[in-house]
């Protein structure tokens, strides 16, 4: 079979990119731009009380390259539910969906702090390619002013060294020392877990390493 | 046991048809762009999956910026339908993707605590709506043409008017944030942030075109945008992304 003889042989390229600019929020987060418009936003809460899983707070602050505060940032998560499934048709593994988690988030870092927040459970182990295990994840991307692209990264969990160790994706970075810039840091404050992510957009003068951004 | 059929991995980013990271024309690209190369990974589930949105989790108005924020009166400025088709790659619709857009008012002044321009709000423009595409990948939305829009740059830089688009298709990989412009504006041979992108063709891809037949007469004028996403590729010879059993 030749490739003209496939229906699907058309290509076109991808729409390009553009930075999401400062005002980002407007069309993604708009109370936080400052105003009420729709009945129903999305928002950084991805459980109700139905929700399964191990409740979490994920946290973290951007840095750019002079390591200053990035307080502009509209931060996305997707992350799989508490057995390692994706509430997505494409997720074929033999897991049960939970209904009450759709496993996505949005949020902005705070203007002032900086800091962003989700309000989460812990993922389960998805599967990997060739029946390899990844370990437990959430996927983020980056979105502001200066960036012209997307950045992708993963936050991966500190109590799960030995999941880490066998991660095919951790393992892909040639660079050992690069690795735990993808490991959140678990802590509890108040009787909750906290897992602080902060990203660095690129290393700085001060020896602040850079937080490795794949191309997925 | 039977397998059933493995979702498809979606085809890699070719960067050639997006802005490099650091971009020193457009200033505040310098210091929040990584210095390392991209470490590049095969597609796994995190990757091909993403949100699925419901139509009932949208308001009536939300594709309407001319009504979804009108406060006993009406957005002033020229009014204006823009309306297109998202595809993949390959030119299949991409269906059900959340298309959210926001843009300054007829003034070029952003509804948004951080914007001080002086050209003032309009208190029936909100300046952002939302909607999922049908089975055909169509969209539509109204709203007012923004006008044009001075920013610290370089100290005389304006943004040509423009209408800012966020993408989210069938999955994470396909994650997209652009901009669209409206055909035959000056501004355009000019911006810094244009000017990111590496070949005219693609910067061609990001401006809507006016579309004349589609006008309502005595109503509103019409532009047609149409959007590419990445694309899922056929599996052709291997089945291993959802991990054999």
């Amino acid at each position: 079979m030749t490739l003209q003889s496939q229906p699907n042989f058309v290509h076109y390229p991808e729409t390009a990119s553009q930075t999401g600019g400062p005002y980002v929020h407007i069309g993604l987060a708009p109370k936080q731009a400052g105003f009420e418009i729709f009945d129903n936003n999305f928002g950084s809460v991805l459980v109700t009380p139905d929700t399964r899983g191990e409740r979490i707070q994920v946290e973290g602050r951007v840095f750019d390259g002079s390591g200053s505060l990035v307080r502009d940032v509209l931060v996305e998560i997707w992350q799989a539910n508490a057995e390692g499934k994706y509430a997505h048709p494409g997720d074929l593994q033999d897991k049960a969906i939970d209904p009450s988690f759709r496993g996505w988030g949005r949020t902005g870092t705070d203007f002032e702090t900086g800091v962003y927040t989700f309000e989460t459970i812990k993922p389960g182990s998805v599967a990997g390619r060739g029946g390899a295990l990844q370990a437990p994840h959430i996927c983020v991307i980056l979105f502001a002013r200066g960036i012209n692209l997307g950045l992708h990264t993963r936050l991966y969990f500190s109590d799960e060294t030995d999941a880490n160790s066998r991660d095919p994706v951790l393992n892909g970075i040639e660079w050992e020392v690069r690795r735990k810039s993808l490991v959140a840091q678990r802590s509890e404050r108040n009787g909750k877990v906290i897992y602080n992510f902060d990203v660095r957009l690129q290393g700085t003068p001060d020896g602040g390493e850079e937080t490795v951004f794949f191309d997925v | 046991m039977q397998i059933p059929a493995a979702p498809r991995s979606v085809a890699y980013g070719e960067f050639a048809q997006h802005p490099p990271a650091c971009t020193p024309g457009y200033k505040t690209s310098i210091l929040r762009s990584p210095r390392n190369a991209l470490i590049s990974t095969v597609n796994t589930l995190s990757e091909v999956t993403g949100p699925v949105f419901l139509p009932q989790e949208l308001g009536p108005l939300d594709n309407d910026l001319i009504m979804n924020f009108a406060k006993g009166g009406l957005p002033i400025g020229e009014r204006i339908i823009v309306h297109g088709f998202v595809r993949d790659e390959f030119g299949r619709p991409v269906r059900n993707a959340l298309v959210e857009v926001w843009q300054a008012n007829a003034g070029g002044r952003y509804r948004h605590k951080n914007d001080k321009y002086i050209a003032p709000i309009d208190p029936n423009f909100g300046g952002c709506g939302r909607m999922l595409t049908d089975d055909n990948g169509y969209y539509i939305y109204r709203t007012i043409k923004p006008g044009p829009y001075p920013w610290r740059n370089r100290i005389n830089d304006w943004r040509p008017s423009h209408i800012h688009y966020s993408l989210s298709g069938d999955g994470w990989a396909q994650r997209l944030i652009t901009q669209m412009y409206f055909e035959g504006d000056p501004l355009i041979a000019q911006c810094p942030i244009l000017k990111t992108i590496p070949s005219e063709e693609q910067i061609r891809g990001l401006i809507a075109l006016q579309d004349t037949a589609n006008h309502v007469p005595l109503d509103s004028r019409c532009y047609r945008f149409d959007i590419t996403l990445r694309g899922r590729r056929a599996t052709h010879f291997e089945n291993q992304l959802q991990g054999a059993k």
